[in-house]
């Protein structure tokens, strides 16, 4: 099926006049109109926000935030990955927030040439022989494909939902291609670009690494799973000779994984991981109750996977991201997104530990002691690394200050620090992203916003947010894209504003210790209200409701039931759902009240890219948007659906799923 | 008298039809009586039951993967690689214990097992699941499953649905939008070009993808159950299982069995072929001319002319092997192993063997030249 051409200038270049003609200033803050984010169904996630829209709201007054200085216009590189040529002389550095790769010179750091290719380009890498370099654009669902003796982009490829890593097959005839709203792996034709397959991956298929005769990847949001068990995720594995999946190597209770290494020899492999702990109270935050930053590390070496703790007793290193094996296995490198910096690990020593404990102890903090041997401050939000052929450096894409940091691994220190071309200053747009990624404001520097909201998205979780006593109130995290218009946050509508979200109701609950200046809160909720609409992928080719998509949204609007019994206003799914986001921003009683729920009054949550984001209702019970009213809606207090055939309902969530 | 009307005029359609005459002249296609045909096959069948490691000995399916056989089974999905079980349980995320239907997805390994409680699919060992209640699937009772391209094609108890697992999209078929009168799916049958689905009661249902457009096959003496003129079309509207290869359409019913090349038809029954019944619960063509029949009296095999029969004898329970040649002689072959039980429910080929699922135990057909 062709897909309409997804394009989003908002997204890179939200300078266009139309769209600044729109601006609207609204309490305090520059606002743009969502009428042309709509249009290009754009969506809006918050990170902080998953506090926001989950947890307890704790009155206090807010005293108006200075009016920040604003300038949509500055468009930063963001690196996010790298990658070196083979000689070793160049470093490409893929840039998300200008859409381009960068290539530039390791001896001096000077930017020889920059490729422009699709928006938010999230993975890179290069054909076996490195005559190509293929780059997955994951908001416009291709793949570019560089030549890198030319440097020019030569094609471009459909691939899959939110393509976000690639991958090549050693024999250069089938590319893979990770694709993270797809929940699989599309296989392309190496020569052609033509989609041969799709492979089923975890869910959020994200990164990869090939090493010979397999490809791994993993994904960023847990696997579907029973109401209330711990997460699961896997490593999907893949044989690039027969393009099927082989195996799934299990990631027991871990939600979010990243990037994934092998090393050379193939005989131990790396994910860099966290480990939320969503089923207990998050009373005790000094017992390090909301998440363990690990590695699973697997392999020959290794035996059976095994997960093993980066943090210590009393300090985290939050979201572990990148990850890089030393040539000679010697170390394992990981960029800590969260805390800006690098853990180095002596791999000798981590194999020797992981021998004489034969239990699990992922949880035990004090392991890490035995094997990381140093933290390499960095800059903001260090994402991908890579290592010299040699392994003599190191070099670290800092995202959010848009350095790269290079790091000798013999004295394990910076030894330089290129800076990319772009803006010179720092806008309180830019400030409130480094806060959203940031996890120093937490107590210990355990987690930021970007925990739970990964990328600016959600987690797939339900947390115990204990605002009324253990095991109560248990809710499911939100999506936080475009919440204008949503208000107020948290299932319990307790919440007016983000600022209030995010200021307030954090300042004891989750960081225990500092909170946010009245700046750097107005930086953080101009973020948040910054994020766009992701692109809706299930539109007809001509960016149309399909057929069954009408169908089902005569259901969403209809008023009188098949009986021909008119519906009471409050039972039909527009009056609720109403409005461009889905939500006339009320509390109603749809019959969900479980016995750990302190009232049956829930807010109406916006349908914002509803397909993307379940579980569902407030404490994510539902499995699937069916199961909203096939098992959860006996009373028809959930909209009038129980005279729905199986017809109507499947038109109806084909619907929902355009919204 | 309103019946009698009715078969009267089928009758006289059926006769005028410029068809007719050539259906009685049908030979499967391709075929040329005077050619030399290939000896009948012959097997040594070695017989997995509960004694050496199948979950249970009622076996509904079975599908070959390379050197991995599936066995649907009343307990389960068993896995035989390599000779070793693995058996996928409800515990690990299957649907329901009964497995009812396999599919193979060519493109990537997974293997599809319908069940009584919904559709499952296992993919390097893990277990997804569609039910009625937590997709769009339209029923649980899953009786055939198939999967072309993006797209998995499910007969249930409520009509047919349509997957496409690349957008997440459920299409349902029913009374509602296709020819269908009832909405007993028994069994699909899918490839590029076409669809076809069983419908128990309703004869053949036939999709074509490029048109989207759907259309029915029924028995045109109606629900008589009689046979007013061979091969004028379907055998009868209770049908149990379809086969569609090489462009030909192989289908089974409770009353005989078809064969339609988009033209002509052509019909088995016991009395003027080598079906040992009428009552064939699952139907495999291997190409346009041959097909393999389960039927509750043992396994069959036509060869576009010559038929044999494979099972216990049905008094003294020996292994026999019966062999019809074009003329109707049957023969007996001396044979020293036969497939675990004569009902049979179905057939799946690995290379020159068979697989055969019986009501009491797999059977593993090895060919012996």
């Amino acid at each position: 099926m062709n897909r309409p051409k997804l394009s989003h200038p908002e997204r890179r270049k939200p300078q266009p006049c139309g769209l600044r003609r729109r601006r609207t200033c609204i309490s305090g803050f520059l606002l743009s109109s969502s009428t042309r984010l709509q249009s290009c169904r754009l969506k809006i996630p918050i990170a902080c926000a998953m506090l926001i829209a989950t947890a307890l709201f704790r009155p206090a007054p807010v005293a108006a935030a200075p009016k920040p200085s604003l300038d949509f216009t500055e468009l930063y590189a963001s690196p996010l990955e790298l990658l070196t040529s083979r000689d070793g002389s160049l470093l490409y550095v893929l840039c998300e927030g200008t859409g381009d790769v960068r290539v530039l010179n390791v001896a001096t750091g000077r930017t020889l040439r920059t490729i422009p290719v699709g928006h938010n380009p999230r993975g890179i890498s290069f054909s076996p022989d490195g005559r190509r370099l293929y780059v997955t654009n994951s908001w416009d669902d291709t793949l570019s494909v560089i030549d890198t003796q030319t440097s020019q982009v030569v094609a471009t490829w459909n691939a899959g939902w939110e393509p976000s890593s690639v991958a090549e097959d050693p024999a250069g005839q089938t590319l893979f291609v990770a694709d993270r709203i797809g929940n699989n792996v599309t296989v392309l034709n190496a020569a052609t670009g033509a989609v041969e397959g799709t492979l089923e991956a975890g869910r959020g298929a994200s990164y990869m690494a090939a090493a010979g005769r397999r490809l791994y990847v993993t994904h960023v949001y847990p696997n579907p799973g029973p109401y209330r068990t711990p997460p699961h995720s896997e490593i999907t594995v893949i044989d690039p000779a027969t393009a099927q999946v082989t195996d799934r190597i299990p990631l027991h209770s871990i939600a979010g994984a990243f990037h994934i290494a092998i090393s050379r020899d193939g005989r131990l492999g790396v994910v860099a991981e966290l480990h939320p702990k969503n089923l207990i109270p998050l009373a005790h935050v000094e017992h390090g109750w909301v998440f363990v930053d690990t590695l699973t590390v697997f392999g020959a070496d290794v035996g059976r996977p095994v997960e093993i703790p980066l943090d210590e007793i009393d300090r985290y290193y939050a979201m572990p991201f990148g990850v890089a094996i030393a040539p000679d296995k010697s170390r394992i490198y990981v960029t800590n997104a969260g805390s800006d910096c690098v853990t180095v690990i002596d791999t000798r020593r981590l194999l020797a530990y992981i021998r004489a404990h034969r239990r699990p102890f992922a949880e035990d903090l004090s392991a890490s002691a035995h094997y990381v041997i140093a933290r390499i401050p960095v800059g903001k939000n260090p994402r991908g690394l890579v290592l010299s052929r040699q392994g003599a450096w190191l070099c670290v894409a800092n995202r959010l200050d848009d350095t790269i940091s290079v790091i000798s691994t013999h004295t394990l220190e910076v030894t330089r620090t290129f800076h990319l071309a772009g803006p010179t200053h720092v806008t309180a747009l830019r400030r409130g992203e480094q806060t959203f990624y940031s996890a120093q404001y937490s107590f210990q520097g355990q987690f930021g916003c970007s925990n739970c909201h990964i990328d600016s998205t959600f987690d797939g979780l339900q947390w115990n947010l204990e605002p009324s006593g253990f095991g109560r109130n248990i809710v499911d995290n939100r999506l936080i894209e475009s919440l204008r218009g949503t208000e107020p946050f948290k299932w319990n509508g307790m919440n007016p504003s983000i600022s209030v979200e995010c200021g307030p109701r954090t300042e004891m609950f989750f960081w225990r210790s500092q909170n946010y200046d009245e700046r750097t809160l107005s930086d953080l909720v101009l973020y948040i209200r910054s994020l766009p609409e992701r692109p809706v992928r299930w539109l007809a080719a001509d960016g149309q409701l399909t057929p069954a998509q009408q169908r089902g949204q005569a259901v969403f609007q209809r008023t009188i039931d098949h009986l021909g019994q008119p519906i009471p206003e409050q039972n039909r799914c527009s009056y609720c759902h109403s409005g461009p986001k889905g939500t006339i921003q009320k509390s109603f009683d749809v019959g969900t009240k479980s016995s750990t729920d302190s009232s049956g009054l829930f807010d109406t949550p916006q349908l914002t890219s509803i397909a993307l984001t379940a579980p569902y209702l407030h404490d994510g019970r539902a499995q699937t948007l069916e199961e909203i009213w096939t098992l959860y809606n006996p009373h028809d207090q959930h909209g009038r659906t129980s005279d729905l055939t199986k017809d109507e309902l499947n038109d109806l969530i084909q619907y929902l799923r355009t919204r | 008298m309103r019946r009698a009307a009715m078969i009267f005029g089928t009758l006289l359609a059926l006769l005028a039809a410029p068809g007719s005459a050539r259906a009685a002249r049908f030979r499967p296609s391709g075929q040329d009586p005077t050619a030399k045909r290939e000896a009948l096959p012959r097997y040594r069948f070695v017989n997995y039951t509960t004694a050496n490691g199948l979950p249970n000995n009622h076996v509904y399916s079975v599908l070959v993967d390379g050197d991995r056989i599936w066995a649907g089974t009343d307990d389960g999905l068993a896995e035989l690689d390599h000779g070793h079980w693995k058996i996928y349980t409800v515990a690990d995320g299957l649907a329901q214990q009964a497995v009812l239907s396999l599919a193979l997805d060519p493109r990537t390994g997974a293997v599809w097992a319908g069940t009584m409680g919904g559709l499952s699919r296992v993919s390097a060992g893990r277990i997804d699941t569609w039910t009625q209640l937590n997709s769009g699937l339209s029923n649980n009772v899953v009786y055939g499953v198939a999967v072309q391209g993006d797209d998995v094609w499910v007969a249930t108890a409520a009509g047919a649905c349509r997957l496409n697992t690349r957008t997440g999209e459920w299409s349902l078929y029913n009374e509602r939008n296709t020819p269908m009168r009832e909405i007993w799916a028994y069994g699909v049958s899918a490839a590029p070009d076409k669809v076809y689905f069983a419908i128990w009661g309703s004869g053949l249902l036939e999709y074509t993808q490029k048109t989207h457009a759907w259309d029915i096959y029924t028995d045109p003496d109606g629900e008589n159950e009689i046979v007013l003129l061979k091969d004028q079309g379907l055998i009868h509207d209770i049908t149990s299982s379809v086969s569609y290869v090489d462009g030909v359409v192989w289908v089974s019913t409770y009353f005989g069995d078809s064969h339609y090349d988009g033209r002509y038809w052509h019909n088995f029954l016991t009395k003027d072929s080598g079906l040992p019944s009428n009552f064939t619960n699952f139907i495999k063509g291997v190409d346009r001319n041959r097909a393999w029949f389960c039927t509750d009296k043992g396994l069959a095999y036509y060869d576009g002319a010559n038929w044999a029969v494979y099972r216990p004898n049905l008094t003294t329970g020996k292994p026999e092997m019966l062999v019809r040649n074009a003329a109707g002689r049957v023969t007996q072959v001396p044979v020293a192993t036969a497939p675990a039980h004569n009902y049979i429910l179905g057939i799946d080929f690995q290379g020159n063997d068979i697989w055969v699922a019986t009501a009491q135990g797999l059977s593993h057909g090895i060919y012996q030249p």
